[in-house]
């Protein structure tokens, strides 16, 4: 195995190396370990400690203000553009610590895709340039050829090819809320990620948008390693094979209560924490 | 007197009489809030209509002594001649010497203003920590503050002679010094009009730009300023309609001769400057002399509704993206 460092500091050579594994590979793991998160003066999380499978989903559940977003947005470094936000304990992709001080933070964001609450499609771009934004970023010259299929590819994989096909130049803001949430998708799969990480992706949809995005994340998974935050726990029994849940301390303070299989933590979960929140007697 | 374990529910009709009560009754206070109203209404309504009125005033001024000015000079002549010597024995009534003064000024003021302007917005905006920007924002507006009749003096007795060390045929006075202080004067309102569209970018699309793995320069110039483009648009041109509006400095440091040049160097004359020139002289009401000052105010006031009404549109266009 190569360097991983030198992984992460060229992305092309990790996606390389990532492709020859396919989805069992070491190389789209992730392990959090002992990670907590700050907003100031604040502990947002505590030491959490989990992994993340390759080409498994993971749904991370939990009572609103429990810090779940806040842990996602950790896991691609996001977290730290918020003035005064801090985090402690690493994150490992592939083994390498994203945390490291000779690690920037961008590399690490083309290697970990995100997909946010609320679709934000760039509004100035077209729906093809949307799906191209984040590529052109870091190939300013690439070719029109190569661009059309990564745009055609990628749109497919987001299940929005067939019907944004005819009107690619369209504005990206004047698709449906479940076609915007779709084209974020497709944005975040042209860059070629590792791994995704969708933070309640469905919560601003409609049933059956949602039900599209869920369909979606089912396929997806066979190539990527997916994270997503809901407070949805139907929506975490139907798509996830793993859970984390987390709960908040008398101090607010985000923990992790419990971490298993989507099947053990619903049927038979170890906590009396998890069973309350499960069976709808806490949050 | 009852038994507090049951509760009694009032009759149908008790329920009744106390919905026609409320409904029809008319109490004191009643009339009182009512005629309040009325009179806060009537008084809001007043201080619309004397900005109102104001401008009503204003247009029917201009437009009557417009009138009457090109009764007695053709409009073909005032559009299309190139000289403007309305004071002189031999008369030229063509106001290109006095626009061309105006669009060199403001060319040389926006020249300065708008890269600036944008720069100290983005500054302001997506790097200053907001503690920072809190300090310097106030100390940028202050430069709005300033008389402009300040800025005039500055322009004519720093700006020049230090400009004549390096330009040594500049004239005393001088359109590239008036441009650049004006480009001062009018680059808080471009900074902070500017600003104020890219904050009004949602964050939810700089973090969908940051999780592409774009930079905070890549977010800024592919996103935020993009995405506010038609805000910054509109403080442009407000900022435009701003500085062909400006007197006082290009009263003072501009020059008073109305040439037809596009040499920044030497003395012009500017519309509002001409209109300043004859206001202080001694021209008698309702001579010609008189007349021109408001065929030059209409020439002007023109300009700068149609600069506004085109700063609105691109604002509304930029509300809209945002709503």
């Amino acid at each position: 195995m190569a360097d991983p460092i030198a992984a992460l500091t060229n992305a092309q050579a990790a996606r390389a190396e990532a492709a020859t594994h396919v989805s069992e590979s070491a190389a789209t793991r992730m392990d959090v370990e002992k990670l907590s998160a700050f907003y100031g003066g604040f502990q947002a999380l505590a030491e959490i400690t989990f992994p993340i499978h390759p080409g498994a989903v993971t749904a991370v559940i939990g009572p609103s203000g429990c810090g779940k977003s806040t842990f996602i947005r950790c896991l691609n470094r996001l977290h730290e553009l918020t003035p005064g936000a801090r985090v402690t304990g690493s994150v490992r992709l592939g083994g390498v610590d994203i945390y490291q001080p000779e690690i920037d933070p961008a590399r690490v964001r083309q290697l970990v895709g995100m997909v946010f609450q609320k679709p934000n499609p760039f509004p100035t771009l077209s729906i093809y340039d949307n799906v191209l934004a984040g590529v052109r970023l870091h190939r300013p010259r690439i070719s029109r050829t190569e661009a059309d299929e990564i745009a055609e590819r990628s749109l497919r994989a987001a299940a929005l090819w067939d019907e944004v096909k005819d009107k690619l130049k369209a504005p990206g803001s004047s698709l449906s809320g479940g076609q915007q949430q779709r084209l974020c998708i497709a944005r975040a799969l042209a860059v070629e990620p590792l791994v995704l990480l969708m933070d309640e992706p469905t919560s601003a949809l409609d049933p059956i948008a949602t039900y599209r995005i869920e369909e979606l994340i089912w396929e997806l998974k066979q190539r990527y390693t997916i994270v997503i935050v809901t407070h949805n726990m139907q929506q975490a029994a139907r798509i996830a094979d793993y859970v984390a849940f987390l709960l908040s301390d008398e101090d607010r303070t985000g923990r992790l209560i419990e971490f298993d299989t989507a099947q053990r933590i619903f049927t038979n979960p170890k906590r009396r924490e998890t069973e309350d929140y499960i069976t709808g007697k806490i949050g | 007197m009852t038994d507090p374990t049951t509760v009694t529910f009032a009759s149908l009709e008790q329920r009744q009489d106390r919905i026609i009560g409320v409904l029809t009754g008319t109490r004191r206070s009643d009339r009182l809030r009512k005629t309040r109203e009325a009179i806060i209404v009537a008084v809001l309504f007043l201080a619309a209509l004397v900005s109102i009125a104001t401008t009503i005033g204003i247009i029917y001024t201009l437009g009557i002594e417009t009138y009457n000015f090109f009764r007695r000079v053709s409009i073909i002549d005032f559009l299309t001649d190139t000289q403007w010597t309305p004071l002189f024995t031999e008369k030229h009534f063509g106001i290109w010497p006095l626009l061309v003064g105006t669009l060199i000024v403001s060319t040389i003021a926006m020249a300065v203003s708008l890269p600036l302007g944008l720069l100290a917005a983005i500054g302001l905006a997506e790097y200053a920590p907001p503690r920072l920007a809190r300090v310097i924002k106030p100390i940028l507006e202050v430069l709005a503050g300033i008389p402009t009749v300040v800025y005039g003096y500055f322009a004519l007795l720093f700006v020049t002679p230090l400009l004549q060390r390096f330009i040594p045929q500049l004239e005393v006075f001088n359109a590239l010094s008036a441009g650049l202080v004006m480009g001062i004067m009018i680059l808080p309102l471009v900074a902070s009009l500017s600003e104020d569209a890219m904050r009004a970018v949602p964050q939810s699309l700089r973090e969908g730009a940051y999780a592409l793995g774009a930079t905070r320069l890549e977010v800024v110039w592919r996103v935020v300023v993009p995405s506010s483009l038609s805000g910054i648009v509109a403080a442009f041109i407000l900022a435009v309609s701003r500085a062909v509006g400006e007197t006082m400095i290009v009263a003072i440091a501009m020059g008073q001769v109305p040439r037809l040049t596009f040499n920044p160097l030497v003395a012009m004359e500017a519309m509002t400057a001409y209109i300043v020139q004859v206001s202080l002289g001694d021209t008698p009401h309702g001579t010609l002399e008189y007349q021109t000052i408001f065929a030059v105010g209409t020439t002007l006031f023109v300009i700068t509704m149609a600069l506004n009404l085109l700063s609105y549109r691109f604002l509304k266009r930029f509300r809209e993206v945002y709503e």
